[in-house]
């Protein structure tokens, strides 16, 4: 039961082979069994997840399912879920249980998916091992001393594992893309403003954006249907009809224009890793399509820039957490400052603490001009760029992550070193572009990811393309030993 | 040495939007704690703020008003602090780009001349919750009802030269917000709220000189003394030999004086940032002009039709102005009374005004209606009863439901016109004081008024005085 994708389980759904009551109760008992090796879910919504699979079985009798109706789904901890604790990885949520569904689950439920569990994740969606999470690290499935990237590491080695067919992450500067790279899996960071912020907690708010993890680009097409439309509750999301992402999954990729960015291949590049994505591009000019070099002059700051305005924005974001209203709040506060001070330093980690104080100084009198306005106007140079790309190419093609899945420990001591995972899924936060992550092929035995980038709201497109190579190759299919 | 003062004002207006400026919550006053607050109120994790366009229609009817620049390309930003009663950590306020900009409002001075004062900006954010010090046995409460309130801060230039041209400004705005219907205007409940920065400087001196802001001024009374003690505070440092210090200044009503509350080093460093949760406010010049077409009459051009069309002087027709509601009693009275407009202007700025006053009532809560009030003028232009005992019907009117010309009549109070009736009144006065009138035909004058006391005291006051005058004028001539 669990091998199957998701639209082979909804193909079964529909053809009553078997009940969601069945699927779900598969994927329960596969969490129970396994997940002690992975930690991958920060909360299993067993009693939840049977009251979702059997309104869903109702749904499918009736005959008014829906595409998901009826698949189990592994929510990052991120998305608030009304009535079921949402911690966001963090100690400061570890009791907080929102009186509201964040609009992505919202959609989910009206679709009939089952709320299999809550993932973990990095401490607010910062990080990029899963090594930053209150409720300890998750491992990553090809190999349980590695890592299996971040921020949305739960979700990516849950999925991997087939602890869940699919599972939702979000990304402000890799967090989909580079965990699916380093787990085997095919993960979409939407146009920003596709896919409602409403009830996913902020981290940088102009850059986060919500997308789904799967093995397949079909399986991450039908997920999106659910997940993207415009939010009265979210300014930010935009007011675009949103298409079956599933239906022009096999258009011909003949003629279409593949552009590579030479900042992306440069010495910085791990050989077997390049080679791993010049074997992609061969089969890509097999399916038709042409290859350009291009130039993103500016992509190199995007590191800097987006360490900048991400702890900009996540040092007033996590103003909130204050001890007050709800969450943790320190023992025996002797008056309000000492709430403050201890509420917050017990409650928060390493990594958000350093992340608040970066954006607090770059946001500081005397500073702004010389941090965040100047990083915005990189952001803009980066846009340019992309602008200019895009004139001459339909996708961007590249590596997801500079390496495969490093070892628990190994670079967590060294901030720097963590930030550079995401050297080349930064820019497309910053210039607010869907990109993907798709299994590419292996490195000793670890996966390698292959990033596409598209122009804005073509994620159809890039599904598209994305599922046309998966139609002749199989890296995708590819399982860790002993899940 | 003379010292020139200098006041510049900030005004907060809440602004009268069904619900916050932020969320669908409702902005109404004196709810229960914590039961008008949604979880965007709240801060809650991961929710996210909407403008509420209502908010934005009212700052731009406030733009207008004042002569002021629309920005068509306005920017929320979030102030960044640390207080119980802010749920989220910052404030959602507009800093570089607010939504109105470069106005100007003028003000009539009580010596007649009128000023014009710089408006430098106003823009729109949210107010925030209300902490609670007692009752909670030396824990605080909070009150999150108030957060998100959309409010209004309108920042004048340092054009004001005294606390009264301050209050004259700031009652100017009160009156104006309220014309426009974006503000009560209660300053009890907090709905108009003022902080003032004041300064002092050598007179004929053009730079400024260092500045104190005073806040916690709920009233204009309290707003003027406040400046006064500040100014004589300023003097008397700088004559002594002391600097003034930059510093916010707490006034206290009960002791009146100011005292400080924080220096500008312990100022807090606000880290303002465009907000990325709201677009930028774009406003296309089609919306301003529909909301132009919305706008009332306003108190100045108020003023001015009512010195044209009734024929009053400034001072009437200012007083009249004050409130949009008092002007319209004007109008609604004169309307239907069909007298004198100078008549009616008098008995509302004069007897009715002083009645209110002494009731704590607005002219909205009147218990005289213009129509009632309309009937009494009415009596009084056709000589029915005098306007002395007029005064005597309108106590009355204030207590009961009587008609007026059921009061005159139960009451006896008909003027006295039948001239034989005065006549034989008069008759009757002088035959009893033969003494005073030798001593008037002999030249004492002033007796003349002695007389008409006589026969007013004999008729109640009821009889017409000038029918008395000229009857008893004859009679005293021996005529």
């Amino acid at each position: 039961m669990h091998n199957h994708t998701i639209a082979e389980l909804a193909a079964g759904l529909k053809a009553k082979k078997f009940s969601s009551k069945e699927i779900t109760e598969a994927f329960l008992k596969r969490i129970k069994e396994l997940d002690n090796k992975l930690n991958s879910f920060i909360t299993v919504c067993e009693e939840q997840a049977h009251k979702d699979a059997q309104i869903a079985d109702a749904m499918l009798a009736k005959g008014n399912a829906k595409p998901l109706t009826g698949i189990p789904i592994a929510q990052k901890d991120i998305f608030c879920t009304q009535g079921i604790k949402t911690t966001c990885g963090s100690k400061i949520l570890d009791n907080f249980i929102a009186p509201y569904d964040a609009t992505t689950i919202t959609h989910y439920k009206q679709a009939g998916a089952v709320l299999l569990g809550k993932t973990n994740m990095d401490e607010f969606a910062m990080g990029s091992s899963n090594e930053n999470s209150f409720y300890g690290p998750v491992k990553n499935p090809w190999d349980l001393n590695r890592v299996p990237g971040g921020s949305s590491g739960g979700s990516a080695a849950a999925v991997a594992a087939r602890l869940a067919p699919g599972a939702t992450g979000t990304d402000t500067g890799g967090s989909i893309r580079q965990p699916a790279a380093l787990c085997n899996l095919t993960g979409l960071k939407p146009t920003y403003g596709r896919v409602s912020r409403y009830g996913m907690i902020a981290f940088a708010s102009s850059l986060d954006q919500g997308g789904p993890m799967a093995r397949t680009a079909e399986d991450v097409a039908m997920m999106l249907g659910v997940m993207a439309g415009f939010d009265t509750k979210d300014s930010t999301s935009v007011d675009k009809p949103v298409p079956d992402y599933t239906a022009t999954l096999n258009d011909s990729l003949a003629g279409i224009k593949i552009g590579l960015p030479k900042e992306f291949f440069n010495a910085g590049l791990d050989a077997n890793i390049a080679k791993v994505i010049e074997a992609a591009i061969k089969e890509y000019e097999k399916l038709g399509a042409t290859i350009h070099s291009i130039s993103l002059p500016n992509c190199e700051l995007s590191v800097p820039a987006y360490y900048v305005v991400a702890p900009a924005e996540c040092s007033s974001n996590l103003a909130r957490f204050d001890g007050v209203r709800y969450g943790f709040r320190c023992a025996n506060p002797k008056d309000l400052e000492d709430l403050y001070k201890r509420s917050r330093g017990e409650g928060f980690g390493a990594e958000v603490k350093r992340r608040i104080m970066i954006g607090t100084y770059a946001l500081s009198a005397g500073y702004y001009d010389a941090y965040y306005l100047k990083a915005q106007k990189i952001r803009r140079l980066i846009s340019d760029d992309f602008r200019q790309a895009f004139s001459q190419v339909d996708f961007i093609l590249g590596p997801t992550s500079p390496s495969t899945a490093f070892k628990i420990g190994e670079k967590s001591n060294d901030p720097i070193k963590m930030y550079l995972s995401d050297i080349y899924t930064i820019a497309a936060n910053l210039a607010g572009l869907p990109g993907m992550s798709i299994p590419a092929g292996f490195v000793d035995g670890l996966p390698v990811g292959m990033q596409l980038l598209g122009n804005y709201f073509t994620e159809a497109r890039l599904l598209n393309v994305a599922h046309g190579y998966q139609q002749v190759t199989d890296w995708h299919k590819k399982t860790p030993e002993n899940f | 040495m003379k010292w020139e003062t200098v006041i510049g004002l900030e005004v907060h207006c809440q602004l009268t939007t069904k619900s916050k400026i932020f969320s669908g919550a409702a902005t109404a006053y004196g709810a229960a704690p914590n039961t008008q607050a949604c979880a965007i109120d709240l801060g809650m994790p991961g929710v996210l703020p909407v403008l509420n366009i209502e908010a934005v229609h009212m700052a731009i009817k406030l733009g207008l008003s004042i002569d002021a620049t629309i920005s068509p390309h306005s920017v929320f930003a979030r102030k960044n602090y640390f207080y119980p009663d802010l749920p989220k950590g910052y404030q959602i306020s507009q800093f570089e780009l607010p939504i109105v900009s470069q106005g100007h409002l003028d003000i009539d001075l009580e010596d007649g001349t009128r000023k014009r004062v710089g408006i430098t900006r106003a823009h729109l954010e949210e107010d925030a919750g209300k902490s609670m010090h007692e009752d909670f046995n030396g824990m605080s409460g909070i009150d999150l009802n108030r957060a998100g309130t959309p409010l209004i801060e309108i920042v004048s230039e340092p054009d004001m030269r005294s606390a009264k041209e301050a209050i004259v400004y700031l009652k100017s705005l009160h009156a104006l917000v309220r014309y426009l219907g974006i503000c009560d205007g209660n300053m009890q409940e907090g709905s108009f709220r003022c902080d003032a920065n004041v300064s002092v400087r050598p007179l004929g001196e053009s730079k400024l000189g260092t500045r104190c802001e005073l806040k916690n001024l709920n009233s204009f009374r309290f707003i003027e003394r406040a400046i006064n003690f500040e100014i004589a505070r300023q003097i008397e440092l700088i004559e002594g030999g002391g600097t003034v210090i930059q510093q916010t200044r707490l006034y206290d009503a009960d002791k009146n004086e100011t005292r400080p509350l924080r220096s500008k080093e312990e100022a807090n460093d606000y880290r303002y940032f465009p907000d990325p949760d709201l677009l930028p406010v774009a406003i296309e010049q089609a919306l301003i002009d529909k909301v132009r077409l919305e706008l009332p009459e306003l108190p100045q051009q108020k003023c001015e039709r009512l010195q044209k069309q009734y024929e009053l002087s400034a001072y009437d027709a200012s007083v009249l102005v004050s409130s949009r509601e008092l002007a319209d009693y004007f109008e609604a009275t004169v309307k239907q009374a069909q007298v004198s407009a100078k008549l009616a202007a008098n008995w509302i700025n004069g007897e009715l005004a002083a009645a209110l006053n002494r009731h704590n009532l607005e002219i909205t809560a009147s218990p005289i209606t213009p129509a009632q009030l309309a009937d009494l003028l009415r009596r009084i232009a056709d000589n029915t009863i005098s306007g002395k005992i007029a005064k005597s019907v309108f106590e009355i009117l204030w207590e009961s439901k009587e008609s007026v010309d059921s009061i005159i009549e139960k009451q006896g109070l008909r003027q006295v016109t039948d001239s034989s009736a005065i006549e034989k009144m008069i008759d009757d006065i002088l035959a009893a004081n033969p003494q005073h009138v030798a001593e008037y035909r002999s030249g004492k004058d002033k007796l003349f008024g002695f007389f008409v006391g006589q026969v007013m005291k004999a008729s109640g006051g009821k009889v017409n005085p000038q029918q008395l005058n000229d009857v008893l004028k004859k009679k005293l001539a021996g005529q």
